[in-house]
């Protein structure tokens, strides 16, 4: 019966138990949580497993199908290698919210129906945030403010979408639709806020840098590929899709060269990666499919990897900026090592993993005859070269001698970037291995001897504009600004003037009613009262003659009898 | 390699061997073009199987896209402290 329990629960009741459970056992239950979970995510079968009523609702906590376990698997896998890489040096808080956060993310897998999905969803938003905050300083926690507020934005856009669609279908499954009414389009609105797409990008590259030295790896791996999964099992095949997966990718590549922040960097890469993914789904064609899944697979992966070495740098020598840093490769050969690995198989280096997923996009949009797509998948692929697989160790491990002799990585953080390594070569080198799990019969030679020479001739080429063009990439101790400036600079402009001149006026009313005020009773006061300082009596205070009332008397109501007549 | 230490340094950090890595890096792009003469490149859309299509555009995209990227850094381009004079304001 253990079978029909979401493997999420699994990754839940762990990240509960992480928080009391002390030494030895803290860490028996950091390790085995996830690979209880990848056991049982292994035993879900095809197609949904029951239903529960809900309200007026049949909820289905758990449906299965190759390309739901395979993204359950990978995050499973990152939550141990993530686990192993973080126990000794992240607090239980942020292991514990790790946890929950994966937990999220695998139960989003296997949703069968859109309520299940959207709570594991806003499960994913409140414990990245948590992570988000565990890196304990000021900015942190401002960076952690604005994060919630863009993912719970994203999750309401997201609800009035799925309440439109059940509304105006009665349908809650998770399966195929197209942006092509309001609800929809809500929809694809707040999955597309988490995968960090056009024009709130800027939250990704705000928040992970300035996480903590492990949290950031958890981070990087799942909000933005649930989103990619998301968008598999609800969008495959929309057309809009392409248009900002390309523009994701060349805004990723852009940002990323202005940068000088290490994970930044690296966090600008996430973009300009999902981006390919997004662009696939697009593409929607059972090879482009394929691709997605397949690359967002490798892409956590290698993606994790350069978090770890960069997390490694960062907890040993404490700075977060390529200007501080360089020429730490003299004594941390294992963290440059694997660092150099991650970043080639980003690059989609023959022989990586990177190349055996990646270069199936390229062929899904070769096949469609989109060229130009294919043309600046094809730039992009170079421009991922020159960002993330050239820059990032350059700068980082290279570059000139900054003096640092920092210690190379704990051991725990070494054996989780080697296993992470390994992979990402065993993918590249044997890439059946994750073939055979791709939601499609995959019909794809990774390797031609034509391919391979045209993307090295593409990728050493970009190597040699690294070099040659190095002086127009020197760093500066800068940052660039996005379009989250409309919000934290103008709008907050905005809002403070707005505040200042309402202020403003107020107090100028109020001055001024006072003043008024005063002079209204002093009028009163001379014609109507009586007047203190002549002796002379006021009107009401004076005696009239009876006539004059009287005549009074007649003339108000001939005025109400004309009024009531007409 | 303004401050280099006094003790010779790492190996892989001495101009000699920099050089060499550049001799060695030089050849292995020239063999790669070359190489188009005995490995048939199958181009999708004609153009991308032309002789040395790979190496001129990947080298012709990122020149470009550095540029680009040059050109946008003197727009948004700002001082590490920016939002921190903003956010203090309120």
């Amino acid at each position: 019966m253990f079978e029909l329990i979401p493997p999420a629960i699994f990754m839940i009741v762990g990240a509960l138990l992480i928080g009391p459970a002390r030494g030895h056992l803290r860490t028996a239950i950091v390790l085995a949580a996830p690979l209880i979970t990848l056991w049982f995510i292994w035993q879900v079968p095809n197609g949904v497993a029951y239903d529960i009523a809900f309200l007026d609702y049949r909820i289905e906590p758990l449906e299965g199908s190759e390309v739901r376990r395979l993204f359950a698997t990978i995050f499973a896998l990152m939550a141990f290698v993530g686990g192993l890489y973080a126990f000794r040096q992240a607090r239980w808080y942020e292991l514990s919210s790790a946890y929950a956060y994966a937990a999220g993310a695998i139960g989003v897998s296997f949703a069968g129906d859109l309520i299940t999905l959207f709570l594991y969803w806003e499960l994913m938003a409140l414990f990245s945030t948590v992570v988000v905050w565990c890196g304990g300083t000021p900015e942190a926690r401002r960076a952690g403010i604005r994060y919630a507020i863009m993912h719970l934005l994203g999750g309401v856009i997201l609800k009035v979408g799925i309440e439109g669609v059940v509304v105006h279908t009665g349908s809650i499954d998770v399966q195929p639709m197209l942006a092509n009414n309001f609800d929809t389009w809500m929809i694809l609105t707040g999955i597309l806020i988490n995968a960090a797409a056009p024009p709130v990008s800027a939250w990704l590259a705000d928040s992970y840098p300035n996480s903590s030295a492990t949290g950031s790896v958890f981070l990087s791996a799942f909000t933005t590929k649930t989103a990619v999964l998301a968008l598999i099992l609800l969008f495959p095949g929309e057309p809009a899709l392409i248009g900002i997966g390309l523009f994701m990718v060349m805004y990723g590549i852009i940002y990323a060269l202005l940068e000088n922040d290490i994970r930044r960097i690296l966090a600008y890469s996430i973009v300009n990666q999902v981006g390919f993914m997004v662009c696939a789904i697009g593409i929607g064609t059972h090879m482009a499919i394929n691709g997605a899944a397949a690359h967002a697979f490798a892409h956590i992966i290698y993606k994790a990897l350069l978090f770890m070495s960069a997390g490694v740098v960062v907890y040993r020598t404490g700075f977060n900026r390529c200007s501080d840093v360089g020429g730490l490769f003299r004594t941390m050969p294992l963290t440059a090592l694997c660092g150099i690995i991650g970043a080639l198989a980003i690059s989609g280096f023959p022989l990586t993993s990177g190349f055996t997923t990646k270069t199936m996009i390229s062929q899904a949009a070769a096949d469609e005859s989109l060229v130009v797509v294919y043309m600046l998948l094809a730039a992009a692929s170079a421009g991922v070269f020159l960002h993330a697989g050239i820059k990032f160790p350059w700068f980082v491990f290279f570059q000139r001698d900054s003096g640092l002799r920092p210690k190379d990585a704990p051991w725990n953080m070494g054996a989780a970037m080697v296993i992470f390594s390994v992979l990402c070569i065993l993918l590249g080198v044997a890439p059946d291995l994750l073939y055979r799990f791709l939601p499609y019969p995959v019909e794809y030679q990774a390797y031609t001897a034509g391919k391979v020479l045209f993307y090295l001739q593409l990728l050493m080429f970009s190597g040699l504009a690294f070099f040659l063009l190095l002086p127009l990439m020197k760093r500066t101790e800068t940052i660039s600004l996005d379009s989250d400036w409309l919000w934290r600079v103008l709008l907050l402009k905005l809002a403070v003037r707005v505040y200042r001149l309402a202020s403003a006026a107020g107090s100028a009313v109020s001055t001024g009613t006072t003043k008024k005020l005063l002079l209204l009773r002093n009028i009163a006061q001379r014609h109507l009262g009586m007047s203190r300082h002549e002796g002379k009596p006021g009107v009401f205070t004076r005696a009239w003659p009876i006539g004059v009332t009287a005549l009074w008397i007649a003339v108000l109501l001939t005025a109400y009898v004309l009024v009531y007549y007409f | 390699m303004m401050n280099e230490p006094q003790q010779p340094d790492h190996w892989l950090a001495r101009p000699a061997t920099i050089k060499l890595l550049w001799r060695v890096f030089i050849a292995v792009l020239v063999v790669l073009v070359l190489a188009q003469v005995f490995i048939y490149i199958k181009g999708y859309f004609g153009v991308d199987g032309w002789f040395g299509f790979g190496a001129v555009f990947g080298f012709l995209s990122c020149l470009a896209m550095v540029l680009v990227a040059k050109a946008l850094g003197f727009v948004l381009k700002r001082r590490e402290d920016y939002y921190d004079d903003g956010e203090r304001d309120v």
